[in-house]
């Protein structure tokens, strides 16, 4: 095996986790906060990716500059939905939440059909096209540019939820909801903020991503699974999970397209998941108290 | 022969010790009662005799056979049956058909199992509510429901998680009158129980936990005069009715 | 209500000699997936574990008894019953993992999805098995092989099949099983205590729900005459196979059936609509709608709203 196979596959898989990481960020801040699992992950992140392309192509704006706007329509999005449907289920047994975010993923993913139609697309950015070497190895500009961002936008996200009270809130929420409550945290908002928030993060993922793979209305759920697969891997509910887990699945997943072949690199992360559930349910970096 | 022995049980959670060596014995239709403080560890006591934790060491001997290993249903068949503290009853079937999952345990066909459960239901007196809904009941016919199921499997040895919690001075009267009935009808019974009256009048033993070892045990009359039950959990104030 | 049921089976039975072709494949469909939902019910509705990976068993069911028919000429009639075994082996597998390593809710769910992708990877990229391209089942009309020259045998097959899943759940409904299955879903803890062994029972529901399905597999097979990975072991076949007795009432028997009844036609409608508008597969869209719907307003289902509302008016 080609050493310098392996290394671009090494190198190319951890820029990648980058994105993997902030898409796993947004799903677990949800979770952790509010307890829900967002099953319409993928498709916000679908949604993120068409808006960023519907950027370029109407209005001139460069998807690295864009994803500021995707963010911010997906935030909207999240709170939307929160409000309207998810506050509504928020004490509902499981198998309830799963299937209404079942339902908001199929309304999402088939309105990106209607409205774009199922043919892959693709954003085209004027950094896509320069190429840098590291010693042996090349790497695009624009995944550097996008592993550079997502970790900055990660970063200010850590900020957020560390250094303001909203952030605080959040944190307070996702230890003990009751116990916030009962020191008199509006609940309710800081639930929309969390879902609003993780939106915003998997939109953004979605606009840094566009650029570097084409994409398509359908992509949505597989991104959802691959989204849970991190998520659990790295343990639901933490942050450094999450994040450790896009890293470490997106090189998982290189790897296997390196050693095994690109189709079956899903086979890799799979098995991590099983084993991840049979053996540390709670994730590399969860809590093993529920 | 005795029905239960209980050799060195011990189980510790984290740092927290919650039983430390407990031995305890019973004979077969004797009514024990376990009573201590808040924490003490009885409700961990019952969870695993019957089999909800593993013990880190000690032996549970019921009816000749070690129960070490066992899974609760397994426990469950042999004899052993438990309540919960906070009541379980499957709030989506009616009071009948919450106690005909019990009977079906030892009625594999549902017409036995169905007669079976009819007759506990009239025995604990919810005849009236056969066929309510379990989750719409009050506190108190919960508690009889959650004793008609545990009864429903038909057990030799019935463990009762604070039964009388929650209830109001005349329920409470009823719930022992009950449970007397179940003991005379020859099920040994294990009553953990914070109301001292009903310990007291009901037990033909009690032992005493307090942070998870025991500090007395004896006829109730002998564990009421004990001065270390008297510091640890009675107080001053109780006095037994026959010192009175 | 009996009479009824014996009326209704009466007509459908009548059916085919008076309606068109059309009308006689809808149908075909209505019952095919009342039967995969009814497979999914016992495990999915009355035992309450939710899985979302069932096309797996489809997949297996199917491709089974298309490659012993295609490669060893064995008969699908004899094909359709392994297709199940191998089905149940895996359903056994995924249930045993889940159920002793006390997997419930979403990690439950995900953990078919796991198996249902991974079955859905390896069939796309093993050529021995088709590969991307498939499965395809040259046309025989056979009966012998499982083939008919007259869509109405296909209806009589499904409706066959339909009804006696249905039979099937009814019975086991009314025994011990069935009663064990409805308490394990809403207290397992209680259950244990009574003497319960909720382990073989969930066993047991995982089985022959996956034998059931894996059974379906070889109607779809030779039904469609193709086997494309995508199409059999995705997530989108696993969604028609659970929103049906979901929006219709998980847990009753009654509830695969009726949302059978009410979901086809609805996506048959829908899906014309959105073809004219040059968007297919979008009327998924109303998939999600409903399901949105039944979660919000009646997640129960329709069955036991409906059954309420008899009662009422009676």
């Amino acid at each position: 095996m080609d050493p310098t196979l392996v290394g671009q596959g090494l190198l190319s898989g951890f820029l990648f986790g980058g994105v993997y990481s902030l898409m796993a960020v947004g799903l677990t801040l949800i979770f952790g906060v509010m307890r829900v699992v967002n099953f319409a992950h993928g498709d916000m992140m679908v949604w993120g990716m068409y808006l960023a392309w519907l950027l370029s192509v109407r209005a001139g704006i460069d998807p690295y500059v864009g994803f500021v706007g995707c963010a911010a329509v997906l935030f909207m999005l999240g709170l939307v939905i929160q409000r309207g449907l998810v506050e509504r289920i928020v004490d509902a047994p499981h198998e309830m939440q799963i299937l209404l975010m079942l339902g908001v993923a199929l309304v999402l993913e088939n309105a990106a059909l209607v409205a774009f139609g199922p043919d892959p697309a693709r954003v085209r950015s004027p950094l896509s096209q320069g190429t840098v070497w590291i010693g042996p190895l090349f790497v695009d500009v624009a995944r550097l540019l996008t592993f550079g961002l997502a970790m900055i936008l990660t970063a200010a996200l850590w900020l957020f939820l560390a250094r303001t009270d909203l952030g605080r809130s959040m944190r307070a929420a996702a230890d003990n909801p009751y116990g916030a409550r009962v020191i008199g945290t509006d609940v309710r908002r800081v639930y929309a903020a969390a879902f609003g928030v993780g939106a915003a993060c998997v939109g953004a993922a979605g606009a840094l991503v566009s650029p570097i793979l084409p994409f398509q209305p359908a992509s949505g759920l597989g991104l959802s699974v691959t989204s849970f697969n991190i998520v659990i891997i790295g343990g639901m509910g933490s942050l450094p999970g999450a994040f450790a887990g896009g890293i470490l699945v997106s090189v998982a997943e290189s790897m296997g397209a390196v050693f095994l072949s690109p189709s079956m690199k899903e086979l890799v992360s799979f098995g991590l998941l099983i084993a991840i559930l049979l053996f540390r349910p709670a994730g590399l970096f969860g809590r093993t108290a529920a | 022969m005795s029905l239960l022995e209980v050799s060195g049980l011990r189980k510790h959670f984290g740092g927290l010790l919650a039983v430390n060596g407990l031995d305890l014995a019973m004979a077969e239709g004797e009514m024990l009662g376990l009573i201590g403080p808040n924490g003490a560890g009885k409700t961990t006591v019952f969870n695993l005799l019957s089999g909800f934790l593993v013990p880190d060491d000690g032996d549970i001997r019921f009816a000749g056979r070690r129960l070490a290993g066992l899974k609760p249903h397994e426990i469950c068949r042999l004899g052993l049956a438990r309540t919960f503290q906070i009541v379980r009853p499957f709030p989506q079937l009616s009071v009948l058909d919450n106690v005909k999952i019990a009977t079906l345990a030892r009625h594999p066909a549902m017409p036995a199992a169905l007669e079976a459960a009819r007759a506990v239901v009239e025995r604990v007196g919810l005849g009236p509510r056969a066929r309510d809904l379990a989750g719409g009941l009050t506190l108190a016919d919960r508690k009889r429901l959650e004793l008609a199921r545990a009864l429903g499997t038909e057990p030799s040895l019935l463990l009762l998680d604070e039964v009388m919690a929650g209830l109001n001075a005349t329920e409470i009267d009823a719930m022992v009158r009950l449970v007397g009935a179940i003991n005379a009808g020859g099920v040994s019974v294990l009553l953990i129980e914070h109301n001292m009256r009903a310990v007291m009048s009901l037990s033909h033993r009690i032992v005493v936990l307090s942070f998870g070892e025991k500090i007395a045990s004896g006829t109730p009359r002998e564990v009421a005069a004990d001065r270390r039950v008297i510091e640890a959990y009675l107080g001053e104030e109780y006095v037994h009715p026959a010192q009175a | 209500m009996k009479l009824f049921l014996l009326l209704a089976v009466a007509a459908l039975a009548v059916l085919p000699w008076i309606v068109g072709s059309y009308l006689v494949t809808v149908m075909i469909f209505i019952f095919f997936y009342a039967y995969l939902g009814q497979a999914w019910n016992i495990v999915g509705g009355y035992a309450g574990q939710l899985s979302a990976g069932h096309a797996a068993f489809v997949g297996i069911g199917g491709y089974a008894s298309a490659l012993l028919s295609m490669r060893l000429g064995v008969s699908p009639w004899i094909g359709m019953w392994i297709g199940g075994v191998l089905a149940a082996a895996l359903g056994a597998v995924i249930g045993y993992l889940g159920f002793r390593f006390g997997l419930r809710g979403f990690y439950f769910v995900l953990l078919t999805v796991a198996f249902a992708e991974i079955c859905r990877v390896i069939a796309l990229n093993v050529d021995a098995v088709g590969g991307a391209l498939g499965l395809y089942i040259t046309f025989t009309g056979n009966p012998r092989q499982f083939q008919f020259q007259d869509n109405r045998a296909y209806y009589y097959v499904a409706l066959v099949l339909m009804l006696a899943a249905t039979a099937l759940v009814r019975a086991l409904e009314q025994r011990r099983f069935g009663a064990y299955l409805t308490a394990i879903r809403q207290d397992e803890s209680a259950c244990e205590a009574l003497g319960v062994d909720t382990l073989r029972v969930k066993m047991l529901a995982m089985v022959l729900s996956s034998f059931l399905t894996g059974v379906g597999g070889t109607f779809y097979a030779f039904y469609l005459f193709s086997l494309q990975p995508n199409a059999v072991f995705g997530i989108p076949l696993s969604v028609e196979i659970v929103i049906r007795p979901i929006v219709g009432g998980a847990g009753t028997v009654m509830g695969p059936i009726l949302g059978s009844f009410i979901l086809s036609p609805l996506a048959e409608i829908s899906r014309t609509y959105f073809a004219q508008g040059g968007w297919t597969g979008a009327h998924l869209i109303v998939y999600g709608l409903l399901l949105i719907a039944v979660v919000l307003f009646l997640p129960q289902g329709a069955y036991p709203a409906l059954r309420r509302l008899a009662r009422r008016g009676a």
